[in-house]
């Protein structure tokens, strides 16, 4: 009867987790697109999700280029297909890698830093103090955050894309002796605007994931300090998991036959 | 509670809060009349700082009712709720400053968020309510991390003040100072209190500050005001857990509590 219990009562914690995360990005969401609008708190948040975070998605991304050249080469070799070695890394990055990656990087950075910001603000009364200055928290806090993380990763991601398959370009040219201007060909030949677009499409869902989890995880903390640390770190575990699952039914829903 | 006339700017009936299993408050009652000054005293823990929270509308009261010039405040929505609010000024216990803020620009929130007042005209307003309370324009450009405790109460105070609200909560204004900047803040109290005419609602354990600053004391035991009278009155309330309260004796009706917490 106790392991029934239990069952019954994690799973009904669980439901009502799942409610109030639902019903707070419905009421957060909502305040997204009604005035007033903060736009120097929009313009903050849009410099540091967008701009702030390019060196380390810059990093990921040219580097996961320059792996993926050589390790599709290694395999390819073997079936004397090494041509599509600047195919795969353009499709990889743009469908895949570039998304992902940068969604996981910003993440770390950003819902991070988004959950112990509003998570300290929470233990301080500052949010309090906020709604005794009638100004709803959720506007003020939530909104620019949500909107800056829905409109700058895929930016973020388009860029990253680009350096990515430079990255690939760079091991294929100058390591693995592919003439430049094939293996530019070979990267442009295949690809179609539906790979890119599905990538900008994955990336807007993690922006917006990464920001609803960090504030989400921030605006509920409890118990000080501890708290504090306990919302940060949840952020950026249910953000990145949050993205690996919406990564594979995008996909799904993109590409499946 | 007294019948006050003419009707009381706050009314509190039948206020009920738990969390949990654990009551706090149960079955508050409390009037506080236009301009007046109520102190809610009580031990840490008896549910003052909830009081507080529920009249804002920060929480949710379980039972009960709460006007604010005869206009029922619980289950408002949001924008009901802004405008109820516009009439709150708040000091919180720690100030609660905005860090990402300059001081002057924590003073003028009020103003250009809550009132949409124009950033310029809000800092001169601003740079005046600093100056009632005594703090000088170089300090409005500072960060609020660059403040010692009792500056960021002097600037919770400008702030809560900023609006010209028609009531001001207080929540432990002295606590964490040391006696003469806690006096200094009470005179405050009193000064901006006055000059405004606002009624004013303030939680402490601080004897000293309650008794400056309260046309009334009430005490909160158990969840439930177990005695309210004027300030001059405190000391023969004739009421053994105030006695016990505002003496600080260890022995008394309270001890069961005190010990088993």
């Amino acid at each position: 009867m106790n392991v029934f219990q239990a069952i019954g009562s994690a799973f009904l914690a669980f439901l009502a987790a799942t409610g109030r995360l639902a019903l707070f990005a419905v009421v957060s969401t909502s305040h997204c697109v009604r005035p007033p609008l903060y736009p120097r708190l929009l313009g903050r948040q849009m410099l540091e999700i967008g701009y702030y975070s390019l060196p380390v998605v810059g990093l990921t991304t040219l580097f996961s280029g320059m792996v993926l050249a050589l390790q599709s080469y290694t395999g390819f070799a073997r079936f004397s297909a090494e041509g599509a070695v600047a195919t795969v890394v353009v499709l990889s990055m743009t469908r895949e890698l570039g998304p992902v990656l940068a969604g996981l990087m910003v993440a770390g950075r950003i819902g991070a830093a988004m959950a112990a910001e509003i998570g300290t603000m929470r233990v301080t009364e500052q949010i309090d103090a906020l709604a005794t200055l009638s100004t709803n928290p959720l506007k003020y806090l939530i909104a620019p955050r949500l909107i800056a993380g829905f409109t700058m990763l895929p930016l973020l991601v388009l860029v990253g894309d680009v350096i990515g398959v430079f990255g690939g370009y760079i091991i294929g040219v100058y390591k693995l002796g592919f003439n430049p201007g094939v293996y530019l060909k070979n990267t442009w030949q295949y690809l179609e605007f539906v790979d890119v677009f599905s990538g900008i499409v994955k990336a807007a869902c993690f922006g917006f994931i990464v920001a609803l989890m960090g504030c989400y995880n921030g605006y509920h903390s409890r118990g000080g300090a501890q708290g504090v640390g306990a919302a940060t770190t949840n952020a950026v575990v249910s953000a990145a998991i949050l993205i690996l699952i919406s990564n594979y039914i995008i996909t799904e829903l993109f590409f499946a036959k | 509670m007294n019948a006050a006339q003419p009707p009381p700017k706050i009314r509190i009936r039948n206020l009920c809060k738990r969390f949990g299993d654990n009551i706090v408050l149960d079955g508050l009652d409390l009037d506080i009349g236009v301009g007046e000054s109520v102190v809610v005293i009580g031990g840490s823990g008896s549910g003052k700082s909830v009081l507080l929270k529920c009249v804002l509308g920060l929480l949710e009261p379980e039972d009960g009712s709460i006007e604010i010039d005869g206009e029922s405040v619980i289950g408002l929505n949001a924008g009901e709720r802004e405008r109820i609010n516009r009439k709150f000024g708040m000091l919180f216990q720690s100030a609660a400053l905005f860090d990402s803020l300059k001081v002057w620009e924590n003073v003028a929130f009020g103003l250009t968020q809550g009132l949409g007042k124009e950033r310029g005209a809000a800092r001169e307003t601003a740079l005046a309510k600093l100056a009632d309370v005594g703090l000088t324009a170089e300090v409005a450009e500072l960060w609020p991390a660059e403040l010692s405790g009792g500056m960021k109460k002097r600037v919770g105070l400008a702030r809560a003040i900023a609006t010209e609200p028609a009531i001001i909560f207080f929540d432990e204004p002295t606590t964490g100072l040391d006696p003469i900047m806690s006096d200094v803040i009470n005179d405050l109290i009193v000064k901006c209190v006055r000059e405004l005419g606002a009624t004013a609602l303030s939680i402490t354990h601080d004897l000293a500050s309650a008794r400056k600053i309260a046309d009334r004391i009430a005490m909160l035991y158990k969840g439930r005001i177990i005695w309210h009278g004027p300030t001059a009155e405190i000391d023969r309330s004739g009421n053994e857990y105030v006695d016990q309260f505002i003496h600080g004796r260890a022995e008394g009706p309270i001890r069961m509590e005190v010990r088993a917490r």
